[in-house]
């Protein structure tokens, strides 16, 4: 079943025109790696789903809905939750209030702060603790916690890994991996490409603000994937 | 023993002081709008105690409870209407949206009431003129000491809302990231329309005290915004304990001018604001947080 549907998507930073008429779909359950170069367009566009950007034409089709012109905190709670860039914590409301914000208003589901604590056990001692406090690693587990925290049937997570240390990246990926095999529907915005196809059941690939490559994460080789990332494929293409 | 008394007298009129410039520091904190407005809005607030008095003739303190609801509902309503659209342009916007509204609001009320001075102070019983003596120089004013409780009760109340009501933990969340605050479900707009709401309902309880203590008319809103702007910057902006100890701060600095000179009291505060300023920009209180 289609959870998402996004429909010749255009999105603009101004004249830049971030992201070129994007149409793809995500099925109840799948995980996709978005990838690409930095400037490719995945931040926009997962803000665009989340509706934190106005795209600028196409429609973004949510559980058989258009949710386009739905503000962000509305489509949160229809089910769509971005951890974005940056984590963006609430940085002086302690771990457990950033958590406990975003499930104020939320749809009914399992999450609860005792929840989130257990799948991200390195957040037990620290739900006393102020969010600027915290490392990048225990950052990024409370972003994803805090998501998590509004239900989503829908997560979106924008660069799971940039800035994290390796132990850091090892930690959120387990909790992460477990989320996915519990069924959720994931679409992530991964530096790493070794990382991201091993979560992933597609990838997609970004480059220019067009998606230029997409297949299962089992039939594309790194190769192929690399590639696209940088454009090759496209020169040899005009050549 | 004057000076004691100054000092006393000093942290009672600081209470007053707190009291008028909580609202524009909330307002401040969650949406960095300075309302230029707030000493108009407190005013106003007056005007309709006193409308409510001389119609029905119950007491100021009965009469605040509708007044306060209403003004809450003004203050939601100025924020949706017109505040909201004014964010979207800019910074510098805001502020020129409400100064315009003070002249709006100063002269309706100069229109509807003339410029006749009016207060309320007779209309409260015993607690406007009556006070407790401690020695044969000092006396404590009960509405000052009224007035103080007041202050510290909203001021306090406030705080426990912001920190632990889950609609405070929201207002708190917006005033740090709105962008993120939409993001994990926080309608923004809603948000900064019940901070508004508060602030503009706080503004007119100091109006209603102000009416009671003193004396207003039609253009007295100025000074008050002088007055609670200067509580502000000399706590720190955006800091809700700060603002009572700006106020306070305040109060105490003209009462001891007074007593050097009548003349010197309003100055004398005015000076203490502009040391605060040169010394410590951010105030005694400064927040590293929007709101405390």
């Amino acid at each position: 079943m289609t959870v998402l549907s996004i429909e010749g998507l255009d999105a603009r930073h101004g004249l830049l025109q971030a992201v070129r008429n994007v149409s793809f779909e995500v099925a109840e359950g799948e995980t996709i790696a978005l990838v690409g170069a930095n400037g490719a367009g995945k931040t926009t566009l997962l803000r665009t789903i989340a509706g934190a950007h106005r795209p600028a034409a196409g429609r973004v089709v949510f559980d058989g809905a258009e949710v386009t012109r739905l503000r962000a905190y509305r489509r949160v709670r229809a089910g769509i939750a971005l951890v974005p860039e940056g984590r963006r914590l609430f940085p002086e409301l302690t771990v457990e209030e950033n958590l406990l914000v975003a499930g104020a208003k939320a749809r009914a589901g399992p999450w609860s702060v005792s929840k989130v604590v257990e799948a991200f056990p390195l957040l037990e001692p620290l739900r006393k603790r102020r969010a600027a406090s915290l490392s990048g690693g225990e950052q990024q587990a409370t972003a994803i916690g805090r998501a998590l925290m509004t239900n989503p049937r829908l997560l979106l997570i924008d660069e799971v890994s940039l800035g994290l240390a390796p132990l850091a990246v090892d930690a959120v990926y387990r909790s992460l991996e477990t989320l996915i095999g519990s069924g959720a529907t994931v679409i992530l915005v991964e530096q790493d490409l070794a990382r991201g196809m091993a979560v992933a059941d597609r990838v997609l690939c970004m480059l220019e603000g067009r998606i230029v490559l997409q297949g299962g994460a089992g039939e594309l080789t790194r190769d192929e994937v690399t590639a696209a990332y940088f454009g090759v494929r496209s020169q040899e293409g005009e050549a | 023993m004057n000076w004691v008394n100054a000092v006393v007298q000093g942290i009672l009129l600081g209470g007053f002081y707190a009291l008028l410039a909580c609202g524009l520091s909330l307002m401040f904190g969650v949406m960095r709008i300075i309302n230029l407005a707030h000493g108009d809005l407190a005013v106003l607030g007056a005007f309709l105690v006193w409308v409510a008095v001389d119609h029905t003739d119950v007491s100021p303190f009965l009469a605040l409870v509708p007044v306060l609801g209403l003004m809450y509902g003004v203050g939601y309503a100025l924020q949706r209407g017109l505040l909201e659209r004014s964010l979207r342009a800019g910074v510098l916007v805001p502020l020129l949206t409400t100064f315009g509204l003070a002249i709006v609001i100063q002269n309706l009320l100069l229109e509807i009431f003339s410029p006749d001075v009016r207060s309320l102070g007779g209309r409260t019983g015993g607690v406007t003129t009556t006070s407790w003596r401690i020695s044969g120089d000092l006396a404590i004013s009960k509405l000052g000491v009224l007035i103080l409780a007041v202050a510290i009760t909203v001021l306090g109340g406030l705080h426990l809302f912001l920190t632990h009501a889950p609609a405070g933990r929201a207002m708190r969340a917006t005033a740090q990231d709105v962008d993120t605050a939409e993001l994990v479900g926080i309608d923004s707009r809603a948000v900064y329309a019940r901070a508004a709401g508060i602030s503009v309902a706080v503004a007119a309880l100091a109006g209603a005290f102000l009416a009671i203590r003193a004396a207003f008319d039609p253009s007295s809103g100025p000074t008050q915004l002088i007055f609670a702007f200067e509580a502000v910057v000399i706590g720190g902006f955006g800091s809700l304990w700060g603002t009572l100890v700006g106020g306070i701060v305040l109060g105490v600095s003209q009462t001891i001018g007074a007593e050097i000179d009548p003349q010197y009291s309003i100055l004398a505060g005015h000076l203490v604001f502009l040391t605060v300023l040169a010394v410590r920009g951010r105030g005694i209180l400064g927040a590293r947080e929007a709101i405390a």
